[in-house]
């Protein structure tokens, strides 16, 4: 609680009206940021002297359960302060673009590329964003909810009870 | 090459054409012990420059998984890192009871840290073993190896598994372990503190080994942080970052051990805090025998625990969750959390978002493999190529973990 209070009080002041909501959930403070201010957050958070959020656990997506929206979400880690946070963003997925974050962390470049292999998302200025663990000619975002697990035209399978 | 065909040689081609030939180290590579692909930019015996492509195993987990009710998922992780499964098995129920809000009896978790600390063991026995053999000294290998066989009889009691071990449930253990099986833990933490010194002697202070390793595939503590290096791999460059001592779960607070720590962070450094790691997984199993609680092995989930047979027989109640659970329509909370655990590899995250039905919304496995493995590229660079075979040892790469 202390933490969110802090780090909410800090991008306040510095990026007015980029934070959006502020929460705890379960043990996590979650911030969603306006997309244009992504960037400039992030690298606030990093380079703040009293957060410094050196360490980026993981950077996945995810899409709304309205198939409108994309959504970026990253994991933040202060080791020596051992606060972390999560930091969400969402974009419209007709225009999925976002600024990367490689020049902040080196460890984003896979990151990327997997959520762009997924979820399409782009990030621009990435140095290399092309897919990472599907096939090149692969056409489609595969963790998007429009493209559901099993291939609906097959006939063989009988799912009317059990099968979802 | 013709000039025409080869992309490298736009610039200064003609030096390029004379000195670098292209070598396809993998997919499938006998040194490389998984499915990697790196496309090697060679001069001579010296790597230029190395570019790693991954994925050949993906299996879509992530997408799997959202079709799949919450117990299903335990065999997804046992195919993340399958050196050391009952980690990640019990990460995810773990998760999953953060997600559910339950309290787990202290019995049931020092029952989970033995289980963790025994394939923390295994898992370093084999990346340790591996180095060994990578720089050609079989004699190590052959010694432990048959310990990693004995953790896997002591999983094989108590789940009847033995790699992908789907070990433990969502709140507990099925059963108070047998009788046999605490004689084959004990006789193993009796015995295998010889063993592990006899391969401490033939390896850790041996010349050639060390020469070998000394100074090889390194890596800064800056570069590591910011390749988001995580386990054994940053704990060698210096930072005593271990996620059971900064975000104690199961219990481990209630343990002492140190937490090894390297100083170069080269493929010396990284053996040696493995094979300190596995006495102080010895260690934590002796502390959590010794001071083992009284109570029971379960939480009190009864939508997620299979009720005896009998009662399933001869009460409406506990068949009505019997069906529930085998059919998986359990409606899980809305929620959504991280939670993560010290895997042999480094911090396994599980990033779940419940939208309250009976399967995930969305999970994503944050996995220490994928992260660190983008750094390889970087740290082969300009050394020779049997040194990039032990390097990648060292980082103790796993496939199925790397490509999820």
């Amino acid at each position: 609680m202390e933490l969110l209070n802090i780090v909410n009080e800090k991008l306040n002041a510095q990026f007015p009206g980029a934070v959006l909501t502020a929460e705890m959930l379960y043990d996590f403070p979650v911030f969603v940021i306006s997309k244009d201010k992504i960037h400039d957050v992030l690298k606030f958070l990093k380079e703040d002297e009293a957060l410094n959020f050196h360490f980026l656990t993981d950077l996945t997506g995810m899409q709304t359960p309205d198939e409108k929206q994309l959504g970026v979400i990253y994991h933040l880690h202060n080791m020596p302060k051992n606060y972390r946070i999560r930091v969400k963003t969402f974009m419209d997925i007709n225009k999925p673009e976002i600024p990367t974050v490689t020049n902040l962390w080196l460890t984003a470049n896979w990151m990327e590329r997997e959520t762009y292999d997924f979820f399409g998302v782009k990030f621009l200025g990435h140095p290399n964003l092309k897919r990472i663990l599907n096939v090149d000619e692969m056409n489609i975002f595969p963790l998007r909810k429009e493209y559901p697990m099993e291939d609906q035209t097959r006939e063989d399978k009988d799912d009317t009870m059990f099968g979802r | 090459m013709s000039k025409k065909d080869n992309k490298h040689t736009e610039s200064n081609d003609i030096l390029d054409e004379k000195i670098f030939s292209t070598l396809n180290l993998g997919p499938t590579h006998p040194a490389t012990h998984g499915i990697f692909q790196n496309v090697l930019k060679m001069d001579g015996e010296v790597i230029h420059e190395a570019t790693s492509t991954i994925g050949y195993i993906h299996r879509a987990f992530e997408k799997i998984a959202e079709r799949r009710p919450y117990a299903q998922i335990t065999p997804l992780t046992d195919r993340l890192n399958y050196c050391s499964a009952p980690i990640n098995n019990l990460g995810w129920h773990m998760a999953v009871e953060k997600l559910l809000g339950a309290k787990i009896p202290k019995r049931a978790e020092y029952h989970r840290v033995i289980i963790m600390e025994l394939s923390r063991i295994a898992d370093h026995i084999i990346c340790n073993s591996v180095i060994g053999v990578d720089t050609g000294a079989m004699t190590g290998f052959l010694y432990i190896f048959q310990w990693r066989e004995k953790i896997y009889e002591i999983f094989e009691d108590i789940c009847g598994a033995r790699l992908t071990t789907n070990i433990g449930r969502i709140g507990g253990f099925d059963q108070e372990w047998k009788k046999e099986t605490w004689d084959k833990i004990h006789a193993f933490i009796k015995e295998f503190p010889a063993a592990l010194q006899e391969f401490t002697n033939l390896l850790e202070r041996n010349r050639i080994f060390m020469d070998r390793t000394i100074g090889c595939g390194p890596i800064s503590a800056e570069k590591a942080l910011s390749y988001g290096f995580t386990g054994p791999n940053l704990r060698a460059t210096g930072i005593d970052y271990d996620v059971r001592v900064m975000n104690p779960y199961c219990s481990y607070e209630d343990f002492t051990f140190t937490v090894p720590v390297g100083t170069q962070g080269d493929t010396f450094d990284r053996f040696m805090v493995r094979q300190h790691e596995m006495w102080q997984s010895l260690e934590i199993i002796k502390q959590a025998i010794n001071k083992m609680p009284e109570g029971a092995m379960h939480a009190d989930l009864p939508e997620f625990f299979l009720p005896p047979k009998e009662q399933v027989y001869n009460n409406m109640e506990a068949l009505i969750y019997h069906f529930k659970i085998v059919m998986g329509e359990t409606d899980i909370p809305k929620g959504e959390i991280y939670h993560c655990i010290e895997a042999g590899n480094g911090e396994l995250g599980f990033y779940l978002i419940s939208d309250g039905g009976r399967t995930p919304y969305r999970l994503h496995f944050r996995r220490p493999c994928f992260i660190y493995y983008q750094a390889y590229a970087e740290m082969v660079k300009g050394i020779m190529l049997s040194d990039a075979i032990i390097t990648m040892s060292s980082m103790n790469v796993i496939a199925g973990e790397l490509d999820a």
